[in-house]
């Protein structure tokens, strides 16, 4: 090959020539499309939500703060991440550890656990409701058990706090798989000799994973939290299934305000808050969980 | 003594695995209950954990409703359109990215990834106007665009790892013999990779498939079924909105059994 591009005449240069332009022909159509579909209504979004009647205004954020429900669906929302997305790593880290023990039977344990791959959040939250609605099967449990009395709410907006723990549970139900896929991948790239090492200098499994595993999980546990945080703000779906509007969330408040008032301007007002607050959320994972690439194999 | 406290911490071990497979099959088996349920397996009090009275017939009545069947093919037009977009775009960009060392490869795969911590979903909202205008709003059309700007980055960085994956020597020793670019590309490295494109397709099918926000926003009419759900949510009685959460997730699970082998390849690359 080197031989070949060494020679000089033209049909080489030609060649070389369109090489060098041939992988900028194979990107354009898909920069080209993220642009029209990405970059445009990016800036789209933030210049709706500063104008107001055709001038710059910030009358949209004001109108977004102003109503009532904006302090509940912040609340709402960070509540939720807070809860579900420390629960759903642990969970999908204990996974992870347990397949890597399992002897037999790992591609068939490994399939279940990540079916809610590809369940959609409206079908997680409708999954959820059949078993916590009020002749759903939780009440029927518990009633057999004699446990309650009779028929009991769980998802009114007068018991937010069992609201709150069936939305925390369709989630963990529903997101976990894809945070369990991703530290799995990273776990099988860690070197086996690493523990190998170690249990000739007799650490404990406890030490092995705190010293060997947890850094060098890094860069895949960072992928994973950007990637749920990021999903976990957009929260939606789930929230409505359950409780419907008994428990505003911010992405929802945006659908009501496109869908339901109209107010496209006070739609991107709150689009573009959801979006500061998911960059916030990956910024902060890049800078608290950096990775040296010196400390990683 | 010792051999019994192995013994002890092998089931316990086992029983962790067991529940946790309950954990996600469980919840699957109560909604399909509740789907083949009908009317009276709803108000039926206290409920059984067996399928008594279940039948096909609560399904059916379900998908006779007037703009289910409609939603539903909504659905599967705008998931195959997404499927169609996100490969045909995201397998030249990732060929070039594996194959080729250009200026502002690295720019590249940093705005792929860049798209994952926005929430894309939601730059649907000002898109209702420029639709509008173009004729695409209420269209399946539209949706598909839309959910191929969550897909393509998927496809173009997974397709970038099958490609890699592939010794270049391959595609040299068929230029060698006299084959254009094209050619090898089409007789020597698409037979490779199709098993892990077909993948990366069925992905792109099932990111479509499941989203409820842009397809809700983008549509009135011509609704998918994620955004008929949502529309009909609160008025809908309950048998009817477990028979479509059944409907939405049969398919992808399927689709996930279909592409099992190739889920960590696509995590392990599109990740680093």
């Amino acid at each position: 090959m080197q031989n070949m591009t060494q020679g000089a005449d033209a049909g080489h240069v030609a060649r070389k020539a369109r090489g060098d332009v041939l992988p900028y022909l194979l990107i354009a159509p898909a920069i080209l499309f993220l642009t029209l579909l990405f970059l445009v209504p990016l800036v789209q979004t933030i210049a709706l939500s500063f104008t107001t009647g055709g001038a710059w205004s910030l009358g949209n954020y004001a109108r977004m703060t102003g109503d009532l429900n904006f302090g509940v669906a912040i609340r709402n929302t960070f509540m939720l991440v807070i809860a579900v997305i420390p629960l759903q790593v642990a969970l999908a880290l204990g996974m992870g550890l347990m397949l890597q023990k399992l002897a037999r039977g790992r591609d068939i344990v490994l399939w279940i656990w990540t079916i809610p791959l590809g369940v959609s959040d409206l079908a997680a939250g409708l999954v959820w409701l059949a078993i916590l609605q009020n002749t759903g099967y939780l009440n029927s449990a518990l009633f057999k058990l004699g446990l309650i009395a009779g028929q009991t709410a769980w998802l009114n907006a007068e018991t937010p706090v069992t609201l709150f723990i069936g939305i925390v549970l369709a989630e963990m139900w529903r997101a976990t798989a894809i945070v369990l896929v991703i530290l799995v991948a990273g776990l099988q790239l860690i070197p086996k000799e690493f523990g190998e090492a170690a249990d000739i200098f007799g650490a404990t499994p406890w030490v092995k994973f705190r010293r060997i595993t947890l850094p060098l999980l890094k860069p895949s546990l960072q992928s994973a939290l950007i990637l749920r945080t990021v999903l976990a703000f957009e929260v939606f779906a789930v929230v409505y299934a359950l409780g419907g509007r008994n428990f505003p969330v911010l992405t929802g408040e945006a659908f009501v305000w496109q869908n339901e008032n109209q107010n496209y301007g006070v739609a991107a007002a709150y689009a573009v808050l959801i979006m500061a607050v998911s960059l916030a959320a990956t910024f902060i994972y890049l800078k608290a969980l950096r990775a040296r690439p010196e400390t990683q194999p | 003594m010792r051999r019994r406290v192995r013994g002890a911490r092998k089931l316990l071990f086992a029983s962790g695995v067991a529940v946790l497979c309950a954990w996600i099959l469980v919840p699957i088996y109560l909604i399909a209950l509740g789907a083949f349920g009908g009317r009276a397996g709803v108000f039926k009090w206290p409920k059984s954990i067996w399928p008594g009275d279940a039948s096909l017939d609560a399904l059916w009545s379900f998908m006779r409703i007037e703009g289910v069947w409609q939603a539903a093919l909504n659905s599967v037009i705008a998931a195959v359109l997404t499927m169609v977009f996100s490969i045909a775009l995201g397998l030249p960009a990732g060929y070039a990215l594996a194959r080729y060392p250009f200026k502002g490869a690295d720019a590249f795969r940093l705005m792929l990834l860049m798209t994952r911590a926005f929430p894309l979903a939601i730059l649907a909202l000002p898109l209702t106007v420029v639709f509008i205008r173009l004729g695409l709003y209420d269209t399946p059309l539209g949706v598909a665009l839309v959910h191929t700007a969550l897909a393509l980055p998927f496809a173009a960085l997974i397709s970038a790892g099958l490609f890699a994956g592939i010794p270049r020597e391959f595609e040299e020793a068929a230029w060698v013999f006299g084959c254009s670019r094209f050619t090898a590309f089409r007789r020597i490295v698409l037979p490779l990779a199709l098993p892990g494109i077909a993948a990366a397709a069925i992905f792109a099918f099932v990111i479509s498939w499941n989203e409820v926000f842009a397809a809700s926003v983008l549509t009135v009419t011509h609704r998918t079924l994620t955004a008929y759900l949502l529309a009909v949510l609160s008025e809908s009685p309950l048998h009817y909105r477990f028979a479509g959460g059944f409907i939405l997730i049969v398919p992808s699970v399927l689709f996930i059994f279909a592409v099992r082998k190739y889920l960590f390849a696509m995590w392990g690359v599109s990740n680093r």
